[in-house]
């Protein structure tokens, strides 16, 4: 017999269902006056100097079905690479109930320690049972020197990871959980 | 501080065909692992501003008529593997109502919506980890899987530590629910105590007398290794 060392096993997650709204963004889905507003509404104050983005896209699953019952949310840094203050750079969206699409106007993240600019992200919906985490990239940025970018083993799953530019400020981010195309998930 | 890696055993496996969303749902490559960044080790923090008076009684917060139900505390703290209790931890939670209905546009359900029941709540952990919520027990319901499968009566938590990469979302059962052993979204964990730890006890000692019984319900979020350099004292 030794010592025990004592840690505790961290909880299973479970998934998150099809109502998660209720619980995440309420407001959204009818049901008002709990929660002023839904957290995560607004990831940067109206003044927060930087670059206004607005980022779209979409989640499919591995028959190429837009889901219409995902949660994503994000983190990022600010237009100065910096995490936080507070809840600042941190924002969630549910997807349209009808064409699966959601949207998040914010500002264009700065570098951070060396890693290209990018965004955290985190997906959640019915038939997910451990939250999915992956980064969004932009195109147009050099992703020559970012540690993950860089080291993927497959290359051609890299785009998988970067933003499309649509324009005038927009760009598409399409996550597809399975099959060809798949995004790459991580484990950091 | 870094993250400590998560131990993939304690968790669902993503394809579990039992749970049929799932079959379409999980990605069929590995996962890129490496070590976690600012980006996985910082995250939102939430400050009380944000937190209602009412946010935390699911009983009251909708419409300020008590909603209806066997009255409910459930109660416990959000700890890190190391043990530690995590404070000001965000803990937002979900749930049907006393007839296994949601408030929402897609639960068709026989069972009726209570107007008084909204169905969410959050609230804030305290210095030592800890979090209680008012609630009524969720009914079980059946959904489309099996010809005739039953949701064990459950609440949903969602968990944000320190950082983001300790988000979590996961699942309250309630102890002696005979359909705990018979949900497929339950079985998607493989490991027995994985799921014994998702079950909350019966706590006669947090419960109020002619008032309401209580549970209890610990979460543990991934742990933080903290380095002897990161440890010591000023000075040393």
């Amino acid at each position: 017999m030794v010592q025990q060392l004592g840690y505790l096993p961290e909880s299973a997650s479970q998934t998150a269902g099809p109502y998660v709204h209720i619980g995440c963004t309420p407001n959204f889905v009818g049901i008002h006056g709990i929660y002023a507003e839904d957290l995560g509404a607004t990831p940067f104050p109206e003044d927060a100097p930087g670059q206004r983005i607005t980022l779209t896209g979409v989640v499919r699953d591995g028959l190429g079905k837009t889901l219409n019952d995902v949660m994503v949310e994000f983190w990022q840094a600010d237009a100065q690479g910096r995490y936080g203050p507070g809840a600042q750079g941190f924002a969630r969206r549910a997807s349209n109930f009808e064409t699966g699409e959601w949207e998040l106007k914010t500002i264009k993240p700065g570098a951070v320690a060396g890693m290209a600019p990018h965004i955290g992200v985190w997906v959640v919906a019915r038939g997910i049972n451990i939250g999915l985490q992956t980064r969004l990239y932009f195109e147009g940025d050099d992703h020559s020197k970012d540690p993950l970018l860089t080291r993927l083993e497959h290359q051609n799953r890299r785009d998988t990871l970067i933003a499309r530019d649509t324009g005038n400020g927009t760009y598409r981010f399409d996550i597809c959980l399975q099959g060809d195309g798949e995004t790459v998930f991580l484990d950091m | 501080m870094t993250l400590m890696p998560r131990n993939r055993a304690n968790h669902p496996l993503p394809y579990a065909p039992g749970y049929k969303s799932s079959i379409p749902r999980s990605p069929k490559l590995a996962l890129v692992s490496g070590a976690p960044t600012a980006t996985e080790q910082t995250g939102p923090v939430f400050g009380h501003e944000l937190i209602g008076k009412l946010d935390n009684n699911l009983i009251l917060n909708f419409t300020g008529e008590p909603a209806i139900g066997e009255r409910i505390i459930v109660h416990g703290r959000v700890l890190d593997e190391t043990g530690r209790g995590v404070a000001g931890a965000l803990v937002e939670v979900w749930q049907a109502n006393a007839g296994g209905r949601y408030r929402h546009k897609k639960d068709g359900y026989l069972a009726p919506l209570d107007p008084n029941f909204g169905g969410c709540g959050r609230t804030l952990t305290g210095a030592d980890g800890s979090y209680e919520f008012l609630t009524i027990r969720p009914g079980a319901y059946p959904w489309p899987n099996g010809v005739n499968d039953w949701r064990p009566m459950h609440i949903h938590f969602s968990v944000f530590g320190q950082s983001f990469g300790q988000r979590l979302i996961t699942q309250m059962y309630f102890e002696g629910d005979p359909l705990i052993a018979r949900c497929p979204i339950v079985n998607t964990i493989p490991d027995k105590a994985a799921i014994d730890r998702l079950v909350a006890p019966l706590d006669m000692g947090r419960a109020l007398p002619h008032d309401c019984l209580a549970y209890k319900f610990d979460i543990v979020i991934r742990g933080n290794r903290q380095t002897m350099f990161e440890n010591r004292m000023e000075g040393l």
